[in-house]
């Protein structure tokens, strides 16, 4: 009986790690992911001397950002502010009063067939994979350049993300409160009013609110693809080189986003309490 | 009497006021909605001229199928080859598309996890570092990556690369936030043993705050590569590699049959990525427990 490490480790090897095969295959593994990089690596001509050159780019524009400056067209730069956070609240209002019927219809405990259900369910999952900037460039294909492009990009985009959000609230409703209804005689529609809709309307107020917020982001860069807002101003500027007008745009959308989200905050907070 | 009278007038009262504040937060929305329609140029008028483009635009996005000929080769006008009859550069496409997701989601997370422990309240050595590292990770989240795209397609040049970087940089900021509450959040006296045996920070961090928020960090590293994915179809829209620089060409020439065979395609892809990270992350998670 040894009591060296050597003897331990000769009579309890799994004590001290892997055993061979498990070890094996975190080798193999390794090589596989390395293997895996390398290969994007040349596929999307990812070299050392691209990179430097690169970043040796991105320093010369950072110091061009340096002062920022609001550049000749002040008006045009709040115009472009105040229209993305305008899209951005009337497309989430919309979207938001389309997917509250559809997020009833979704959810498994308003609408019980289960085939229905579930491929209502489907069929927002899959427009949700469908990119806002997909929809902005789509639209303005349809109704022309301009923020009402990006209004109807707004609502179709994020009708699908809430009614999903609705439908996944109203399901964990607590469900005694509809039984109560129920039980005391109302039918289905008023036991929906009284038994349901109170429980989920403030949840539902606070997923708008925060859909609100992102959508503020989002739509300041709608304007890329000509859909309104100061995402047009941001991608002007690029073009034209003019980086610190660039960088005094882009420090002035993260103060309204800023300001937008502590609003959202308080109204969340007074309407829910 | 009397009590039933005040409660009574109470209810009533208790009633006008929120019939009141009901009031005035509805005309408030009223007015906000009223000035973002104008700011917006959503006129009645534009309406109602738009809406019917609309339909006709999304009308003609519908595939020109037809039933006897579904699954005829790709010369049969109708048939399914014939309006999927790119299929495979459009997959080539949006496989490029899921590995520059894929390697721009698992850069941003390596830097974001050496931000991360740094910018954790627990663990940052005094209050400086920690608001530093916050404030860091707080920009990169809160530029676009269409943005840090625009700005990377002029150094960079056109292709993947600005992509790829402009995504990682979102990613960076996204995910560091994230890992930072986790570590937050996780039990501090794995950490007290190590320093009190005697282990650096670097020890502490490795030995004791690691194994505990992985899978948390793991999960959230999935997450954000479906994010990533809906992201990187799009980012070609500025000229930054993948399936949206395709798109944006086939929207552009208005060639309504290959749109909508896109964005099949794309809604396909997407779904199926969601649904297979959906596992690993349920796997992921239930090692812990």
């Amino acid at each position: 009986m040894t009591t060296t490490v050597a003897g331990i480790r000769a009579r309890f090897p799994r004590a001290f790690g892997p055993p061979p095969g498990t070890r094996a295959l975190r080798w193999l593994g390794a090589f596989l992911f390395v293997a895996w990089l390398c290969v994007l690596c040349i596929w999307f001509d990812i070299t050392p001397s691209r990179l430097s050159r690169g970043i040796s780019g991105l320093f010369v524009i950072l110091r061009q950002m340096i002062p920022p400056s609001p550049g000749q067209q002040w008006p045009d730069i709040l115009q472009g502010l105040a229209e993305s956070v305008a899209m951005a609240f009337l497309g989430t209002f919309v979207a938001a009063v389309i997917a509250v019927p559809l997020g009833f219809l979704g959810a498994r405990n308003v609408l019980v067939n289960a085939l229905a259900h579930f491929s209502i369910r489907r069929v927002f999952d899959g427009f949700r994979g469908v990119d806002q900037l997909i929809w902005a460039l789509a639209f303005v294909r349809a109704v022309g350049l301009g923020p009402l492009a990006g209004v109807l990009a707004i609502t179709a985009a994020e009708i699908c993300v809430l009614a999903k959000l609705f439908a996944e609230a109203i399901e964990n409703a607590d469900p005694r409160q509809k039984e109560a209804v129920e039980a005391a005689g109302g039918s289905r529609l008023l036991a929906i009013r009284y038994g349901l809709i109170p429980q989920v309307l403030p949840v539902l107020l606070a997923q708008t609110l925060y859909s609100f917020e992102s959508n503020t982001r989002s739509a300041s860069i709608l304007g890329v693809v000509g859909a309104g807002g100061i995402g047009l101003q941001i991608a002007e500027r690029i073009k034209v080189r003019y980086w610190d007008e660039v960088s005094f745009i882009i420090i002035l959308l993260l103060v309204t986003v800023a300001v937008i989200d502590q609003l959202s905050a308080r109204v969340r907070r007074r309407l829910i309490g | 009497m009397a009590g039933a009278d005040a409660l009574e007038a109470a209810f009533q009262a208790r009633r006008r006021a929120r019939f009141v504040a009901g009031f005035g937060g509805g005309a408030a929305l009223c007015a906000a909605l009223l000035v973002s329609a104008w700011v917006s140029e959503v006129f009645p008028a534009s309406l109602i001229e738009g809406a019917p483009r609309i339909g006709e635009y999304l009308a003609k996005l519908v595939p020109d199928l037809h039933l006897p000929v579904l699954f005829a080769g790709v010369d049969a006008q109708g048939s399914l080859g014939y309006w999927m009859y790119r299929l495979d550069s459009w997959l080539w496409l949006l496989f490029e598309t899921s590995q520059m997701a894929a390697l721009a989601t698992l850069s941003g997370a390596a830097v974001a996890m050496l931000l991360c422990f740094p910018a954790a309240a627990n663990l940052a050595p005094n209050r400086a570092v920690h608001f530093a590292f916050r404030r860091t990770l707080e920009l990169f989240r809160s530029v676009p990556d269409i943005v840090y795209a625009l700005i990377l397609v002029w150094t960079f040049g056109v292709g993947p690369l600005a992509g790829i970087l402009a995504i990682a940089l979102h990613t960076v900021g996204a995910l560091g936030k994230l890992f930072a509450e986790v570590v937050e959040n996780a039990d501090m006296r794995p950490w007290e043993a190590v320093r009190a045996a005697g282990g650096t920070w670097a020890h502490g961090v490795r030995f004791a705050i690691l194994p505990q928020v992985l899978p948390n960090f793991i999960s959230y590293v999935l997450l954000r590569f479906e994010i990533n994915v809906r992201g990187a179809t799009v980012i070609g829209f500025v000229g930054a590699g993948g399936i949206g620089q395709e798109l944006y060409s086939v929207i552009s020439f208005n060639y309504y049959q290959e749109i909508g065979a896109i964005i099949v395609l794309i809604i396909a892809a997407v779904s199926l990525i969601d649904l297979t990270s959906e596992r690993l992350r349920t796997v992921a998670i239930g090692r812990v427990e």
